[in-house]
């Protein structure tokens, strides 16, 4: 079992609220995942700019002198901003997976969370409303996020074993199920070149479709191929840049329930983490559709909400 | 009227509440403000009272329910009146998964949409869904009707036993051993009689029956492998 909770504003006035509003869907989904939790929010784009956020169990040694060191390598500005076990480094715009790799050289311990533009992830172990209080989730804006509580089947309760997951840039994966096929996909993927860190399921789903879209195709196909290519129980929330997903594997044993309005679209695992939400009284509130591929995307005004099998 | 605030008051309260009514108690309609997608609400109930729930539940609402009406206004969570044993219980909006599942007796009325594996196992229930069901449902059902204005989506009726399945419109894909069924004038009448106390103005001419081909659940040899 496990919570997900996502938050798409179409309405820019909410924006401030993004924070708030998902820290209070992920801790109303504490019962589904005590054991750990994480949070990727999607930020303001700063266009000579691009960002990682890392995480140290000794923030305090790792992250002393670490944008110096960073700056010196890649020659560009690099800054660092610290929130707890997490900092966020901004680097010259392109430069983030080049980061990542000059990082695991000169800084070993530290280790990447995610990269890209404006997609910033926070996880930890423990309780949600500890995990949100230590990065002051509440505080954050954004135009899109994605939150997870994790109660651990597949691979151990860690920091890099919680969600979401991001294996390309810009993009995060949050899972509640369990995949069959995730270590005969992972070599598959590794001989195709695509870096995976854990023994977890739900990264090799990340992984797939990043890979998928590496090689041309659209989120939507990317999840709309994983229907086929994944075996297991899975609803999958993903973000991009611009755009939320949302898919469920053709059983759907694993609970779902969407709400849109013209202010936002949300997910919940349970109706309960949406309740608090603005407008929620009116909303169009539905369970998705098995096998079924939903997407709404900031610049692709046709958003995908298409029936795959 | 008995007006109980969940948010401010608690579930253990409600339930306490609502378990302490007897056959011959006087307080006999409630009223549950703000469930808020609370789960477990009503459930357990044995007395003759009236529930209405303002607004959506989570998990299991009026699970196990003998006697009493439940009427949820909003949308339900998974297992809606599951294990329900007599009495009636009415969903204004749409119910989740396996909503009525292993249900021996009662009526559930659902007027929105139900999901997968509605009626489950279903063991003398009567289900009457005003819009469409989801996958598998009426698995291994056993008795009892499952009524669907709308359409049936895949695998209806997979490995049913002895159930009654009515659907108005379309059956996306029938389950193993699940087969259509002569409409015989009896079962217009039953039809009819579910259609009325469901509040569906439906016509039980336009329904279609499905019902168990008797050839898996006997063990016949033929269909082992």
């Amino acid at each position: 079992m496990c919570g997900i909770v996502g938050l798409f504003l179409k309405d820019k006035a909410l924006e401030p609220q993004l924070g708030a509003l998902l820290t209070d869907m992920l801790i109303t989904m504490t019962d589904r995942g005590p054991d750990s939790a994480g949070i990727a929010i999607y930020g303001d784009e700063t266009a000579s700019e691009s960002k990682l956020t890392v995480q140290s169990e000794t923030p305090d040694a790792d992250f002393a002198g670490l944008a110096e060191a960073l700056q010196a390598e890649l020659g560009g500005a690099v800054t660092l901003e610290r929130r707890d076990t997490h900092a966020v480094l901004t680097v010259p715009a392109g430069q983030a997976d080049n980061a990542r790799s000059v990082l695991r050289q000169i800084a070993p311990t530290v280790r990447s969370m995610s990269f890209g533009d404006t997609l910033e992830i926070y996880k930890e172990v423990g309780l949600p409303k500890d995990v949100a209080a230590r990065f002051e989730v509440s505080a954050m804006t954004g135009t899109h996020g994605i939150g997870h509580t994790r109660m651990a089947t597949e691979s151990a309760v860690t920091t890099l074993g919680a969600h979401p997951f991001n294996t390309g840039s810009d993009q995060c994966l949050v899972h509640n199920g369990s995949l069959s096929n995730h270590n005969s996909l992972r070599r598959k993927l590794q001989r195709e070149g695509i870096h995976i860190e854990t023994q977890n399921d739900s990264e090799v789903a990340a992984a797939y479709l990043t890979w998928k879209m590496q090689n041309g195709a659209s989120l939507g196909e990317a999840l709309e191929q994983s229907l086929d290519d994944l075996d297991g129980f899975f609803n999958f929330v993903v973000g991009t840049k611009d755009g939320f997903g949302v898919v469920r594997d053709p059983i759907a044993c694993k609970p779902a329930v969407m709400a849109e309005t013209d202010q936002y679209v949300a997910f919940g695992s349970e109706y309960r983490a949406l309740v608090n939400l603005p407008g929620i009284e009116d909303a169009r509130v539905w369970e998705p559709e098995p096998a079924t591929v939903y997407f709404w995307s900031h610049t692709d005004t046709n958003s995908l909400n298409k029936k795959v099998a | 009227m008995q007006t109980y605030d969940l948010e401010a008051e608690g579930l253990r309260g409600l339930n306490a509440s609502l378990h302490a009514q007897s056959e011959q108690t006087s307080q006999t309609n409630w009223e549950v403000v703000n469930p808020k997608g609370s789960h477990a609400i009503a459930v357990g109930l044995d007395a003759p009272i009236e529930v209405s729930v303002q607004g959506s539940t989570g998990y299991y609402c009026a699970g196990m329910n003998k006697q009493a009406t439940v009427h949820v206004k909003g949308s339900v969570g998974p297992g809606v009146a599951e294990n329900m044993m007599s009495g009636l219980v009415k969903v204004d909006g749409d119910a989740s998964q396996y909503a009525g599942a292993t249900g021996h007796g009662g009526l559930l009325v659902i007027k929105g949409n139900a999901s997968s594996r509605c009626g489950i196992s279903m063991k003398g229930i009567d289900i009457v869904v005003h819009g469409n069901i989801g996958h598998m449902s009426a698995f291994m059902a056993q008795s009892g009707n499952l009524v669907v204005c709308g359409d049936a989506g895949d695998a209806l009726g997979d490995s049913i036993y002895e159930a009654r399945l009515f659907v108005r419109g379309s059956v996306k894909s029938l389950g193993a051993d699940c087969v259509e069924k002569e409409m015989r004038p009896e079962h217009i009448e039953l039809l009819r009689d579910l259609l009325a106390r469901a509040e569906s103005d439906a016509k039980p001419e336009e329904f279609k029956r499905y019902g168990s081909a008797r050839q898996l659940y006997n063990f016949n040899i033929d269909n082992a492998y």
